[in-house]
């Protein structure tokens, strides 16, 4: 067991100095924080609401920004690996294709954690300004972490599935959307009138419904369970497009 | 070390790989040769357990590759073709890392990376990044991650490719060297090389084994092994020929060039085992007849021309190009 932990540690630790060695990363992150900024201020008017939350001015645009930074962070995850070939030398060392899968996953989600604690200054900005509810705050990076999680995990499958990480990073994209129509209120408001069942069905699929309680300061457990499920059944598939890959 | 039972690989409908099975024990360096798209890779990406067979068994190191592939992958050393590396890395942290995967740690760690920079000469670009680096130094960093664990087995996929004429004596000086105390299978296309490294050789073509044999066994099985060729001054090429046919043992003689006063003369034997005696009694006739030469020597056959003749069956033969070549002889 501690065998594997290493091997994850390894090749977590190599994929994340990998994120760190370019500039790709740095770029990604001041992107992120300059539109999170843009959006919390400007678009969430963060200063006219008068309350000192984040539920709404912040948290609440984390679904749409994740849907184009988590594909760009995880898009070269498997894609490069299958580019130059690295693939072969990784899946013929002494380990199970499940540490790389893991190992990945996880420096991708490390690196998206720092990008995320990186918007501290909007905390500090609220605590300054007011007395907000700690554990609603808490709550909030907690949901948004494993909200990036969740579509992190859906990038991967999609990286394994082409060499080419603008299709990856396309294919993600278009997966994560779907992800939040299907829930998103302006959508299912719609579908509603159609069948209502049918509606609260394909609603559940949605990261918004799950992500919501977060926001507002609530961790259920249904809604981690939630999260951790399709993290759980995208890497799945991650292991069986790599599985099918190699069996050709 | 190695046992290969009745392998297939099928993709598609293609079968790429169809039946082959060998065993490789230490000591031994196994040359792979084949046409291009002959199996060879995808033979060796099944040895390594990087695709699993279609049907077929592998076992390395007495551990079944499909079912118990960790072990198995321990004993392993890989040179994938085409010498893949991580190319945002430094060459150092490159060969650190694979050594960790290896299970190399602490002052094992530093001394294989050590170990392995020296050997495949990479000292003048340790802290150099992967894609910055020639062809050359980037083929041998690769090959340096796999011996960094100092394995009893390794596979190399064409492991002189790309290098210069140096460093492809290097590494074949390499492959020998260690092919005395580990397990070597490699692939190449230069026949050069499995007559310089090789103690055994397979011949794969499309899919299937034609040849598996020593260098020297398989060059016997050439049109020109066993024939006496002599360089013969200041006579005639038909009574040459007419003469040395009718030297005992031999089956016939053929004229192979002819300038003003040199012919070029082999005489080809009846019993290829016996060559040594055809060269005697092609001497002797020689001097007999009063001829002067200037070179004799017994044909040890040669691979390439084994090669064409084994994996291009339609045009069997191709025995009289380059006839003038002068091949190492035994007398």
């Amino acid at each position: 067991m501690s065998d594997s932990l290493r091997h994850i540690w390894t090749i977590a630790r190599r994929e994340l100095s990998g994120y760190f060695s370019s500039p790709v990363a740095y770029v990604v992150i001041v992107i992120f924080l300059l539109l999170m900024g843009f959006f919390t201020f400007m678009l969430g008017q963060f200063f006219r609401v008068g309350e000192a939350s984040l539920s709404f001015s912040f948290f609440r645009w984390h679904p749409w920004l994740y849907l184009f930074l988590v594909p760009a962070v995880g898009m070269r995850l498997w894609a490069e690996e299958r580019r130059q070939g690295t693939m072969e030398l990784l899946l013929t060392m002494p380990i199970t294709p499940w540490q790389a899968i893991v190992g990945k996953f996880l420096a991708s989600w490390l690196f998206l954690i720092i990008a995320l604690a990186l918007t501290f200054p909007v905390v500090m900005t609220i605590s300054y300004l007011g007395d907000p509810d700690g554990g609603a705050v808490f709550a909030g990076y907690l949901g948004s972490a494993f909200l990036a999680g969740a579509y992190l995990a859906v990038t991967c499958f999609t990286s394994a599935l082409t060499r080419n990480q603008v299709i990856s990073f396309i294919l993600s994209v278009v997966i994560c959307f779907f992800l939040i129509l299907c829930g998103w209120e302006p959508i299912t408001d719609m579908l509603v009138n159609f069948s209502p069942n049918l509606t609260k069905l394909v609603a559940s699929f949605s990261v918004m419904p799950h992500f919501a309680g977060f926001q507002k300061g609530v961790i259920d457990s249904r809604d981690l369970l939630f999260f951790l499920s399709v993290i759980g059944f995208s890497l799945f598939c991650n292991g069986v497009v790599i599985r099918n890959l190699r069996a050709g | 070390m190695i046992k290969v039972e009745n392998l297939v690989k099928t993709f598609g409908t293609k079968r790429a790989v169809n039946g082959i099975s060998f065993s490789v024990e230490r000591g031994e360096v196994l040359g792979f040769l084949g046409p291009n798209g002959a199996g060879k890779s995808t033979s060796m990406r099944m040895i390594t357990g990087f695709i699993p067979p279609t049907e077929g068994r592998i076992t390395v190191g007495g551990h079944d590759m499909v079912e118990n592939p960790i072990p198995a992958k321990k004993l392993i050393g890989y040179l994938p073709e085409n010498a893949p590396a991580y190319t945002d890395m430094t060459v150092h942290g490159f060969l650190s890392f694979s050594a960790e995967l290896r299970g190399l740690r602490g002052d094992a760690k530093k001394k294989a990376v050590a170990r392995a920079i020296e050997m495949c000469f990479l000292e003048n670009v340790t802290h150099q990044s992967v894609d910055t680096l020639s062809k050359g130094y980037r083929h041998r960093t690769c090959f340096a991650q796999s011996v960094i664990h100092d394995p009893d087995i390794l596979i190399l996929d064409e492991p002189t490719d790309g290098l210069d004429p140096n460093q492809k004596h290097e590494v074949r000086q390499l492959i020998r060297r260690m092919g005395e105390k580990k397990v070597i299978i490699f692939s190449t296309h230069i026949l050069e090389e499995v007559e310089a490294a090789c103690t055994r050789a397979i011949i794969i073509d499309r899919g299937q084994i034609v040849a598996n044999g020593t260098p020297a066994e398989l060059k016997q099985r050439s049109d020109v092994a066993g024939a006496v060729s002599l360089r013969v001054l200041g006579v005639g090429a038909d009574s040459v020929k007419q003469r040395l046919a009718s030297v005992t043992g031999a089956s016939k003689a053929a004229i192979v060039k002819e300038t003003a006063g040199v012919v070029w003369v082999r005489v080809y034997p009846s019993d290829k085992a016996r060559n040594g005696e055809l060269a005697r009694a092609v001497a002797e006739t020689v001097t007999q007849s009063g001829w002067k030469f200037e070179e004799l020597h017994t044909e040890e056959g040669r691979l390439d021309e084994v090669f064409r003749r084994i994996t291009l069956p339609d045009t069997a033969g191709g025995s009289t190009s380059h006839e003038n070549k002068v091949t190492g002889g035994h007398q």
